[in-house]
């Protein structure tokens, strides 16, 4: 007898496409659902890497004019000799600024605004322009000899073309109104907005005095084959070492660019939850899918038809249907990114020229292929293993898959989402914790449903009515939806709600400080001499001192026995560059404030006898100097070296809103160095502030006065911006969940007509029907809505406990409107899936529904 | 004449919780090619899964099958589709038309599934010989239940099988529509020349065969030559 081989089979691809094509045509509705619940998620993924690929390249297109010169040398003081020999060497500098932030006033109305001063000469900007209004403001307010300012401060404090400003102790006339500035970010300028002034009078501000924090910056253009990577690399340590620096508009480009990306690398998670939300709706439908389909496998199977030919007539569909929704997908998203420049109108540094970045739709395609085969691989893998035995004696039980081909695919998934994480975050750790976050979301929400039917069956209650009881039996019905529709709902809510909590988180964190008797007014830059007066001007305001706070300025010489020079020559040293380089602010006093705690070595807070002077500094500081308790610390103060020992390292919590130091000094050793003062004090209301800032600023026009309501306000505002982003976002996350949930509910419908009908032949009213409906979804809607709520607090109060070390008050919205809006919507969209079983007659709806 | 199957000493049972149940004991039998043959017995008896082990569609718990010249044993799932692609057709009792397909299509799968370039022409041909010549692209959902059972009589010949399982090929038919149907096949069976083995509760359809199995609980009764 002969056996015969499966080799012999002549089938080839084009029989599996064409059955593919023959079957998937007449299945058409319920395969468009699967591929709506992906197109949204790769739209926002599409729209957000194309964006973003646009947004690099802008910045780099624009870098010169982003910076306003090919490159510029900087540092806090003007240039040494050997600074400026350089710059000879480089042909001199084509501009030059001195910038910084003080108060200024307009006479007009008497009101006086923290600005950044920015006194300009030469050709700049060598490249962009100033956009200013007048147009011609820009090019004639240095030999008008005039002011430049911020066109939204103008705005604001109703000052125009004409009327005067007052910096320190100049007054000049205001030539226009600045709308943008090479060097002046968006961001900043809400804070401290610019204004212009030419260079030659910043000496008569009075202004640059000892102790005022100043910016010196030469402004250059580079010849044509100027190699800028290779004059930094050659320059910048020659610089470091006379406390200067080189950035060229590569380089700031580059550091511009790396901030953006970190923001569209969140958006992207955000889009990427909502694909992953439509993965769910994928393997949902695909499930139901192939079990409807199991029968004609088993026939295929009986006509002749392999294992491998069936499972692949369904791969080769999904995979057509991936390529399609990937396809659709990606034009969405390449549409929707002509949205972005409106939505982040006032976050971006450049005007964007938008484009469609090759990169994301590829990206776009792919995914749509991978998400859907992927997903689809485990319900699917039920056509291998049907018998064709299913053809003769119909048996409804699941056939029995391999579980060595199960833990693969569930694997194969794991991989993907880290490896899809790891490309948009590029770093392991946080790839591996996002995947974890998401499977215990996805694990907590389907057990929260586990256990709620659980619960419903074993302690079910008899004593409710029948349509209640109906209801929640509908809940365990062959096929139910139950878990999926849990998991669509709950991960909605939970995206929602943990974007409205972790801005709550972010905003409490700003205001708690706010709220407590602390300061809300710092005061800036007071010279020793000034101090007694300005304490005096604050007390006849009314107003108390509550902190005075000496501010001394130094550098440091030596760690250990290594001077910094020394330390920048050694490649080995792990020492931070920041720290070598960086002019510390330092403070004295003899105890620990508010936002400190000592983590190691004793605090001393007042220096007895003649021994080497005990310092305390910040664990970071410590750990970006590798220094440890005992070592030894030299300071440059001024010109004088100061020889310290670490005493003791102090946990700082930075984000507290108040003047946090690197470096505390005892008392007894600072009093008598050059130094300046901050005061800080505590104004009820907007109008009491204005008056202290107007009394100061016409005595002590130096001081700079920081209001942290208003900083506040800023603060406040930039968040609603990000915010209103991330929710944008979200909200195809939400939008995938409906149809993942339209997709569930019409999976199940078949079953729910079945029951229905049932009930109605048995007599049921349509009321009835519509209530247990209702109910159902009711149900579903409130589980999983507060579910994924909950589980939302639950997890931003955990990060407030860990990283924020606080604890917040939840904003009421999630609970007050997501929840019942959530509730409704899936109630809606249940009933209107089911119109049908309610509107026609029994038999009718079985012969359309069923046929 | 060979013998086109041959059954040996099949035994087959399932398991229900620790209870083992005994379908089918010791069955043994011989079919002729080109005979007609029919399976009959009570609901239980065992016939249908008889059938199934015959075309490879299950495997038994010990015993031996035969088919055209193929031994069964050992050969795998694949193998098995592929010879049932070859030489074996199918009717079942509830049609088991590919809802997805139009009546062409749905006749056209094993044809194509064997390569054949023809595949749509033959089908048409058939569908012409059922009567159902204005049918073709009618999906299984917009046909009665006569027409089903005639567009899968057409795809059970389409490959032109050595031998031709039918299982209750009546048994959703009423009495005028099932007559129908019963003369076409054996019409198409003579016509073809196919080995035709029918499982039913029918005898007067299986007093239309040459030979009568008998079955009870999982045996054989009796194996008879019937007067024709």
């Amino acid at each position: 007898m002969k056996n015969t081989s499966p080799s012999d089979s002549k089938v080839g691809i084009d029989w599996l496409l064409k059955m593919a094509w023959r079957d998937g045509k007449a299945s058409g509705s319920k395969l468009l659902l699967f591929m709506a619940s992906m197109v949204l998620g790769i739209a926002a993924v599409v729209a957000i890497q194309s964006f973003g690929a646009t947004l690099k390249d802008n910045i780099v297109l624009q870098s010169k004019s982003l910076m306003g010169s090919d490159f510029k040398i900087d540092g806090s003081g003007p240039a040494n000799e050997r600074v400026l020999q350089i710059m000879d060497s480089l042909g001199g500098p084509q501009a030059r600024e001195i910038n910084f932030s003080s108060m200024v006033a307009f006479p007009k109305n008497m009101t006086s605004k923290l600005a950044q001063v920015r006194g300009v000469e030469g050709a700049f900007p060598l490249y962009g322009t100033l956009e200013t209004s007048p147009l011609s403001a820009g090019s004639t307010y240095q030999n008008e000899g005039a002011a430049l300012v911020d066109a939204t401060l103008m705005l604001q404090l109703g000052v125009q073309e004409g009327d005067s400003i007052k910096v320190g102790a100049l007054t000049l006339p205001i030539a226009g109104s600045l709308n943008s500035a090479p060097g002046s970010s968006a961001i900043f300028s809400s804070i401290a907005p610019p204004v212009l002034i030419p260079y030659r009078f910043l000496e008569a501000t009075g202004l640059l005095q000892t102790g005022s924090r100043l910016d010196y910056e030469y402004y250059f253009k580079a010849g044509p084959s100027t190699d800028l990577e290779r004059l930094s690399e050659r320059l910048e340590p020659i610089l470091e070492a006379q406390d200067a620096d080189l950035d060229t508009h590569l380089s700031t480009s580059r550091r511009l660019g790396r901030r953006y990306e970190n923001f569209g690398k969140f958006l992207n998670l955000v889009a990427f939850m909502a694909l992953l939300l439509g993965c769910v709706g994928i393997a949902s439908a695909i499930n139901v899918y192939i079990k409807e389909k199991l029968r004609s496998v088993a026939v295929l199977k009986c006509l002749g038809a392999s294992r491998k030919q069936t499972f692949l007539i369904y791969l080769l569909q999904i995979t057509v249907l991936g390529l399609m929704g990937g396809i659709i997908g990606t034009g969405f998203g390449l549409l929707l990114q002509q949205l972005f420049p409106l939505l982040l109108k006032g976050l971006l540094p450049v005007e964007v020229h938008l484009y469609w970045s090759a990169q994301a739709i590829f990206t776009g395609i792919l995914l749509g292929i991978f998400m859907s085969v992927l997903f689809a691989l485990y319900p699917l893998m039920d056509t291998l293993y049907v018998s064709p035995l299913q053809a003769l004696r119909v048996r409804d039980d699941n056939p029995e898959k391999s579980g060595k081909a199960a833990l693969f695919v569930s694997l194969g998934i794991f991989v993907f989402i880290f490896l899809f994480s790891y490309w948009l975050l590029h770093d392991w750790r946080y790839s591996l914790a996002f995947v974890g976050g998401i499977l215990a979301t996805f694990a907590i929400l389907a057990g929260v449903a586990r256990m709620f039917m659980g619960a419903i069956k074993r302690f079910f209650p008899h004593s409710f009515g029948f349509c209640a009881r109906q209801s929640l039996l509908n809940l365990f019905r062959p096929k139910n939806q139950t878990i999926t529709l849990v998991l669509a709902i709950g991960v909605g809510s939970f995206l929602i709600s943990t974007l409205y909590f972790t801005k709550d988180l972010l905003l409490s964190q700003a205001t708690l400080e706010n709220s407590a008797n602390s300061p809300n007014i710092i005061l800036l830059d007071i010279q020793t001499g000034q101090k007694d007066a300005v304490a005096k001007t604050i007390k006849d305001n009314g107003l108390p001192i509550l902190d005075d706070i000496a501010i001394i300025t130094m550098r440091i010489q030596k760690i250990g026995e290594s001077t910094v020079d020394e330390i920048r020559r050694d490649t080995t040293s792990k020492v931070n560059n920041w720290i070598l380089n960086h002019e510390f602010r330092v403070t004295y006093r003899d105890s620990l404030i508010g936002s400190e705690s000592l983590a190691e070595g004793k605090w001393i807070g007042k220096r007895e006898g003649a021994e080497m002077v005990p310092i305390s500094v910040s664990d970071n500081f410590a750990e970006d100097a590798k220094v440890a308790i005992g070592d030894n610390l030299t300071f440059n103060v001024q010109g004088v070296l100061l020889e310290t020992t670490v005493a003791s390292i102090r946990t700082v919590d930075w984000s507290r809103m108040q003047l946090n130091f690197s470096v505390v000094f005892p008392t007894g050793v600072l009093e008598r160095a050059p130094q300046f003062r901050v005061l800080t004090t505590k104004a009820a209301d907007a109008t009491v502030s204005a008056g202290l800032q107007r009394d100061l600023v016409g005595q002590f026009p130096n001081v700079s006065i920081l209001d942290l309501r208003q900083l506040l306000t800023v603060l406040e505002g930039l968040l609603d911006k990000i915010s209103w982003i991330i929710n944008f976002m979200a909200f195809f996350s939400i939008l995938t969940g409906v149809i993942v949930l339209i997709g569930a509910v019409r999976t199940s419908k078949y079953q729910r007509i079945k029951e229905s009908v049932l009930l109605r032949t048995l007599g049921a009213k349509s009321g009835q029907i519509i209530k247990i409906n209702a109910l159902e979804y009711l149900y579903l809607g409130l589980l999983g809505s507060f579910a994924g709520i909950l589980l939302s607090l639950i997890g931003t109060q955990i990060l407030a406990w860990t990283v924020f070390d606080t604890s917040f008050v939840p904003s009421p919205v999630p609970f007050l409107v997501l929840l019942p809006s959530i509730v409704i919507l899936v109630v809606l969209v249940g009933l209107l899936n089911s119109r049908s079983v309610i509107s026609s007659p029994p038999l009718e709806v079985l012969r359309k529904e069923i046929d | 004449m060979s013998k086109i199957l041959n059954v040996h000493h099949l035994e087959k049972s399932y398991s229900n919780g620790n209870k083992k149940l005994h379908v089918l004991q010791d069955i043994s039998f011989d079919i002729e090619e080109g005979d007609t043959f029919s399976i009959v017995g009570p609901s239980g008896s065992g016939k249908t899964t008889l059938l199934g082990l015959c075309a490879g569609l299950d495997y038994p718990d010990s015993g031996s099958i035969s088919l055209c010249g193929t031994s069964l044993e050992g050969l795998s799932e694949d193998g098995r589709a592929l010879l049932r692609s070859r030489k074996v057709g199918f009717i079942f009792q509830d049609f088991q038309l590919l809802p997805t397909l139009t009546a062409i299509e749905n006749v056209a799968v094993p044809l194509e599934l064997q390569g054949a370039r023809n595949a749509v022409k033959r089908g048409m041909e058939l569908l012409e010989k059922v009567g159902l010549a204005d049918r073709f692209h009618h999906y299984p959902s917009q046909l009665s239940g006569g027409e089903q059972q005639r567009v899968a009589l057409a795809r059970a010949f389409s490959n032109s099988p050595a031998i031709l399982f039918a299982d209750e090929p009546t048994g959703n038919l009423d009495a005028e529509t099932g007559e129908k149907v019963v003369k076409l096949l054996f019409d198409l069976n003579r016509e073809t020349g196919t080995t035709l083995v029918i499982v039913t509760h029918d005898l007067e359809l299986a007093q239309k065969t040459q030979h009568i199995l008998q079955m009870k609980g999982g045996r054989i009764l009796s194996n008879k030559r019937t007067v024709q």
